[in-house]
């Protein structure tokens, strides 16, 4: 068992589990920095899978549903940015009604193109697709795609102006628009970011299971929020959660065979967020000003 | 020449009018001092000319050209610069991020070029004589470097009107010195200066002319130099002031509070309080001065039950103070009005029984006695003097100075022994501050166990009978009130003198 726990394919099966996770912690990160509370990323995620999911099905290209997906992420993210930064709505109250929009319109649609609620046809996946043939990780172009994502998002985040931006506006939105930054403008950029990194997310899980399913994010986005916490808000912090909730669920999938008590290894995860987050690695302190919208007078 | 000129400015917000066909003018190179009241609307007018109100009427000129000052963005790029009362910094940022953000140097893909950054900003802290950690995090500065980290964000963004709304509220006498200095260089530069303030020595000592404001209104606009401080203070007002209150001889009997050996931690679990021993008798006022962050604050939190004793003992009555017995022996003035005093979203009602709802004139078994809470609150709005007299109306619609009325009623009638006023003025205006002090020298007489914190010296020197002195969270000495001075209370404040008591 212990050769199996430390093969290169487990590896492998703990990064394409963890992308899911690590793609709307990533736009989670970037939300909550410029002081926008994205609990939508769940419904995001579930929308961008089935558009990925259409626009595959109708152009047999994995890549446009990809693109399509990320679209489709980053226009559900405007309406929880136009509710939220533009109308000031409460953000909590605004994602959760996304959400729940997400579930109708996703089993809704599904009945109208492919004639059940739950189940999608078949759409083809990226096995034809290397990036390094033979090397294992590496040959993924969704992997690598990622990986990259993250080393450019690090810097963007800590070293450039957008970023320094981004967190002044979600820190003390007051100092940052008295410094000449536009706030609002930061806000929805904050969210856009997160709509498309969410919906790249969905759209792995569609292309990774070769279909939409009713329901298949079960809960990704939110897993996904703590592993943002657990990551204090950093791009490599949220990949480091991520990556420990992928070798979890790895495990749990490995043991399942071998063990009676699966439903106590399926919870690993679960239970693994719920230690993090009681604050036994120290204590993570949000953006100040996260959740809050920003009244000018 | 004026630098700035404002016409007919009018600002509403809702029903209230904060400024009223105002004219502002300043010229070219002067300190120009802007006096009024709080809620005079010396503040909206300064963030209208900042770009961050925009009024429903009125023109603006900036160097005889007529500019549409739609945010801050435009009025920096006109020039203007402000220091806010509260401090516009975020303190998880370093110094350096703080001043350059919005006008940040870059290299390629809009990366920020911070050597370049800190080589033009160690330049100007050079030439000005503003010496700062550019590299620290705000958030680990004194408010009087947080102050100078203002400073040069106006400064590098190369504003040449400069504002600064009340500076010298939260700094101690020798950085208000410093300032001063720093300002008249600025002058010297051809710099022009606007000065809210309602100090009124610190406008004789340093402007050139001086407007003042009353009820949204310019009442006047002099030279200083013809003007006084009495004069002034009638303007402000539009009445004559009475005296100054002194403090007088109060009766010192035995000690109410008794505090000996008091350690506390702070927030990042460091010693914040270490030592901490005094008592209070009844009938006196006991002072506390220090300069924001040595301890006070974990002092006044300790004693109000909001942090954990680490050693030591507080006494009251010679009764340990503890959870259950503190609601009836301490009454709390507390810092932050608007998070720690009140609820803003309950009414009037509601916050003046706040804390005491349980008693039983006031609650039976599981409702509220309706009757007694309306005629209580009705009682207290007219012997307080709170306005508006609407017991109904929402906290958040109350002038800064109304809600105090409002804590210092509540925590005045509840007849405790010892009572905790914490900044009971900070931000209020004359008639407010007036209030608040003939309250406490009124508790003091009926022989109650005052402890007063403030950063106003002068609040300290006339109400006091002593003044403990903190410095890094230890009581460096005690002085009697009649005998000491600013001078001399700042240079304990500051360690320059560390005598033990």
């Amino acid at each position: 068992m212990l050769e199996s726990v430390f093969s290169i394919a487990f590896f492998v099966q703990s990064l394409r589990i963890s992308l899911p996770y690590a793609l709307p912690a990533l736009g989670a990160t970037f939300s909550e920095r410029s002081g926008v509370i994205n609990i939508a990323l769940e419904g995001i995620m579930l929308i961008s899978a089935f558009a990925t999911t259409v626009g595959t099905y109708y152009s047999n290209e994995p890549f446009m549903g990809i693109l399509i997906g990320a679209l489709a992420g980053m226009l559900t993210a405007l309406l929880h940015g136009i509710i939220s930064v533009t109308f000031k709505a409460d953000q909590i109250v605004s994602g959760i009604a996304i959400n729940v929009l997400a579930i109708g319109l996703t089993k809704f649609s599904c009945q109208l193109i492919f004639h059940s609620s739950s189940n999608s046809a078949r759409i083809v996946g990226l096995e034809q697709w290397k990036f390094l043939p033979n090397i294992p990780i590496l040959d993924n172009p969704f992997i690598v795609g990622t990986i990259i994502l993250f080393l450019m998002l690090q810097v963007v985040l800590f070293k450039t102006t957008f970023g320094l931006r981004l967190r002044a506006v979600g820190e003390h939105p007051e100092a940052a628009d008295t410094a000449g930054v536009n706030v609002k403008r930061m806000r929805h950029l904050g969210v856009l970011i997160s709509g498309a990194l969410a919906g790249l997310g969905g759209a792995w899980l569609a292309i990774d299971q070769h279909s939409f399913t009713d329901g298949m994010t079960a809960g990704r986005g939110f897993i996904a929020l703590a592993a943002m916490i657990i990551g204090k808000w950093t791009p490599y912090g949220a990949a480091g959660a991520c990556l420990l909730f992928g070798f979890a669920e790895s495990l749990s999938i490995q043991l399942q065979s071998t063990s009676h008590a699966v439903q106590f290894i399926q919870m690993i995860p679960y239970v693994l967020t719920m230690i993090v987050l009681a604050g036994f690695i120290g204590r993570a302190t949000p953006p100040a000003a996260d959740g809050i919208p920003y009244e000018k007078e | 020449m004026p630098a700035v000129e404002m016409h007919n400015i009018t600002k509403r917000f809702g029903i209230i009018k904060a400024n009223d066909a105002v004219d502002f003018s300043v010229d070219k190179g002067e300190i120009h001092a802007l006096v009024g009241e709080n809620g005079a609307g010396k503040t909206t007018l300064m963030k209208i000319l900042y770009g961050m109100y925009q009024p429903n009427e009125g023109k603006i000129f900036i160097n005889n050209r007529q500019e549409t000052v739609s945010s801050p963005a435009i009025a920096i790029a006109k020039g203007i610069g402000m220091v806010h009362q509260h401090f516009m910094l975020i303190p998880t940022l370093t110094v350096t991020e703080n001043i350059v953000l919005g006008n940040e140097p870059t290299l390629r893909f809009d990366l920020i070029d911070l050597r370049r950054a800190q080589q033009e900003l160690q330049k100007l802290t050079e030439t000005y004589h503003l010496i700062v950690d550019l590299q620290a995090k705000v958030e680990t500065l004194s408010v009087g470097m947080q102050q100078r980290v203002e400073i040069l964000k106006m400064l590098y963004r190369n504003a040449d009107i400069l504002i600064l709304d009340e500076p010298t509220a939260v700094l101690t006498p020798q950085e208000v010195e410093e300032l001063f200095n720093t300002l008249s260089h600025f002058k010297n530069q051809c710099k022009t200066i606007i000065l809210i303030t309602h100090k009124l020595s610190e406008v004789m000592a340093i402007s050139d002319r001086v407007t003042v404001m009353r009820h949204g209104q310019v009442v006047a606009c002099v030279e200083t130099k013809l003007t006084n401080q009495v004069e002034l203070a009638r303007m402000m007002v539009g009445k004559e002031m009475e005296g100054v209150i002194v403090g007088g001889n109060p009766f010192i009997s035995h000690p109410v509070v008794v505090v000996e050996q008091l350690a506390a931690m702070n927030d990042k679990k460091l010693s914040a309080l270490h030592d901490v021993s005094f008592t209070i008798s009844e009938g006196e006022i006991l002072g506390i001065a220090a300069i924001e962050g040595n301890g006070q604050a974990e002092l006044v939190q300790v004693i109000a039950g909001l942090r954990k004793i680490a050693q030591g003992s507080i006494k009251v009555n010679n009764q340990v103070l503890n959870d259950s017995n503190r609601r009836t022996l301490i009454a709390h003035i507390p810092e932050d009005r608007t998070h720690r005093g009140l609820v803003l979203d309950f009414t009037v009602a509601e916050n003046l029984i706040l804390g005491r709802h349980y008693e039983p004139q006031y609650s039976k078994r599981f409702l509220f006695h309706q009757q007694t809470i309306v005629q209580f609150a009705e009682t207290m709005i007219q012997e307080h003097d709170i306005r508006p007299r609407d017991k109904d109306l929402v906290m958040r619609h109350l002038s800064g100075g109304n809600q105090q009325k409002t804590i210092v009623a509540r925590e005045l009638s509840k007849n405790a022994p010892v009572i905790i006023a914490h900044q009971p003025t900070r931000g209020l205006d004359i008639g407010a501050t007036e209030f608040v002090h003939t309250a406490l020298l009124s508790e003091r007489d009926h022989g109650k166990a005052i402890l007063l914190v403030s950063s106003d010296l002068t609040e300290l020197l006339t109400l006091a009978d002593r003044i403990a002195v903190m410095y890094e969270g230890h009581i460096v000495t005690v002085l009697n009130a009649k005998d000491t001075s600013e001078r001399e209370l700042g240079m304990y404040m500051t360690g320059v003198i560390k005598k033990v008591a």
